[in-house]
């Protein structure tokens, strides 16, 4: 059967804008290995020196774990927050769901800036009552961030329900299984993928947050991007350069990895 | 009866905690901005007053939207040139072209400015390459300006841009093509008259995405503006941070927020929702 394919300038202009994608990411590789202090073009010998002020420079690593334990706090909360509601939407289909949901989605669509206004008051407020727990704190950086991944991990449980067979449940329930039992025996292990899934963007989405981040933490609370952030604000560190090689190279990885995954899944 | 009355008690017990949790983490703090807005410095409409009368205030709204038009312009076209062989491609071209769309979709934004930096600075990639072959020999200014952050954005939004005319060109009936190319239209001729005119929903999908996404974009221009090309978002955060002015930065959210959800209400009256996805 023919089938309609792109034509040859299809093909040079989609070359042109790959290329364009491309360019940025490859281009802090030269600039990684420029032995100058500064953000130049490397001339003549290379050097690793930036990638081993990333291990040497206590800064980068305190902000590495700080950002890990935020990304798993809050992406524990927001996961926890998001299965419980959508459990509650399949199971029980109650009347207004649909405003319940879009009330749900509402930090996804609403400009980050202003997410991040409302948040800076949010902490500010609460500042005045515990030490521990707002502006510029790592907990109050958690619940700030579960507030913006929430909606992306609901849509994924949601959508994962949805290809759930309603059949299976009913068998539960007329067989005498409590709501207790068909949500943690029936539902949630059929929908471990779409679980996980939401588990892991929460995280990353925490990792590499910084709109917000940047509204409501200082001297404290210093994550790896407001770190990042700081560099190039002032004078633009080359260990920042390293340092996104280092993501690029992971982003790659992951994504490499999960493709061979669906491709095996899709012809076994 | 009784099965009724726990079925909603099961789901108001399920559903509450993601509610309450948003209901005082962030609905409460969002009326707290409201207040702000009409009580800092002193009660009334002051502040939305000053944003009518503010010079500042209206060229930072102008430049917005001048460079948030713009940024939509290049990347929907951008992302439809990619997208039409992302779909309709061979397997190499699929494969290839779905590479560059995810691999610069899932890196930090933060990393994406850097990098435009690292290539558009005076000692950056370009520049360094254009004065060693001798076709300048004053750096051009690339970053720091109007350019630079309508390049960064529209990198960043491309991947945006694309999902909606994904979906679009997938669900196009691919032997109306083949009828038309069949009856002897040019590939320009089918291409213009036939798949563009069917994807239309896409367009529309993908330029909304696009223009309401640069609205409140704050990181690439603030690094690649250099704090000369200053957009709503990184107004708000100087206005709350640098001369402390939190009724004025209050007060541009809300009209922020206002219009985003002016423009989102007009795009379902004309795109179901489910054609975005």
């Amino acid at each position: 059967m023919p089938t309609y394919r792109p034509g040859p300038v299809s093909l040079i202009l989609a070359a042109l804008v790959a290329l364009f994608l491309l360019m940025p990411l490859l281009a802090v590789i030269p600039v990684s290995l420029t032995p100058s202090r500064m953000l130049t073009m490397p001339t003549g010998e290379l050097s690793l020196r930036h990638y081993r002020s990333l291990i040497e420079d206590p800064r980068w690593l305190d902000s590495i774990l700080l950002s890990i334990r935020i990304g798993v706090a809050s992406s524990a909360l927001s996961t926890v927050l998001a299965l419980t509601f959508s459990l509650g939407v399949w199971m029980f289909q109650p009347r207004f769901t649909a405003a319940l949901v879009g009330f749900v989605l509402l930090p996804m669509v609403v400009p980050p800036v202003v997410s991040a206004v409302t948040l800076y008051f949010l902490l500010t407020s609460v500042s005045g009552l515990t030490s521990f727990f707002g502006y510029d704190t790592w907990l109050g950086v958690a619940m700030a961030h579960s507030v913006m991944t929430v909606p992306f991990a609901t849509v994924l449980i949601l959508v994962s329900l949805s290809q759930l067979d309603r059949r299976i449940d009913l068998a539960a329930r007329g067989l005498g299984a409590s709501v207790w039992e068909r949500a943690t025996r029936v539902i949630m292990p059929n929908i471990k993928f779409g679980i996980v899934t939401a588990a892991l963007l929460s995280f990353v989405l925490s990792w590499e947050e910084i709109g917000v981040t940047l509204f409501i933490t200082s001297v404290n609370a210093i994550t790896l991007p407001r770190l990042m952030w700081m560099g190039l604000r002032d004078n633009i560190d080359p260990a920042i350069a390293a340092l996104s090689v280092i993501l690029i190279v992971i982003t790659v990885l992951v994504l490499a990895v999960r493709s061979v995954i669906t491709r095996q899944k899709a012809s076994p | 009866m009784r099965g009724t009355l726990s079925d909603r008690s099961g789901a108001a017990l399920l559903m509450a905690p993601l509610l309450i949790f948003l209901v005082l983490a962030y609905a409460w703090p969002f009326l707290g901005v409201v207040k702000w807005s009409f009580t800092l410095p002193t009660p009334g409409l002051g502040q939305y007053h000053a944003l009518l009368t503010d010079d500042l205030v209206q060229s930072v709204f102008i430049r917005t939207l001048r460079i948030a038009a713009i940024v939509t312009l290049v990347s929907v076209t951008a992302a439809y040139a990619i997208t039409v062989v992302w779909v309709r491609g061979s397997t190499v071209q699929r494969v290839l072209a779905e590479f560059c769309i995810l691999v610069p979709f899932w890196i930090s934004v933060l990393t994406r400015a850097f990098g435009w930096v690292a290539l558009l600075s005076n000692r950056g990639l370009i520049n360094t390459w254009l004065q060693s072959i001798g076709f300048i020999s004053e750096p051009l200014t690339l970053v720091r300006n109007e350019f630079g952050v309508i390049v960064g954005m529209s990198h960043f939004l491309i991947p945006f841009a694309v999902f909606p005319l994904a979906s679009a060109m997938r669900s196009l009936d691919e032997r109306v093509l083949l009828a038309a190319r069949g009856l002897g239209s040019s590939r320009m001729r089918t291409f213009w008259t036939v798949f563009v005119p069917m994807t239309r929903s896409g367009i529309i999908g993908s330029a909304m995405i696009t223009f309401v996404f640069s609205l409140g974009f704050f990181v690439t221009p603030a690094i690649l503006g250099g704090g000369r090309s200053v957009m709503i978002a990184e107004l708000i955060y100087l206005r709350i941070f640098q001369s402390p002015d939190w009724g004025l930065g209050a007060a541009i959210s809300v009209v922020l927020v206002v219009f985003v959800g002016a423009l989102m209400a007009l795009l379902f009256r004309y795109v179901k929702p489910k054609q975005l996805v």
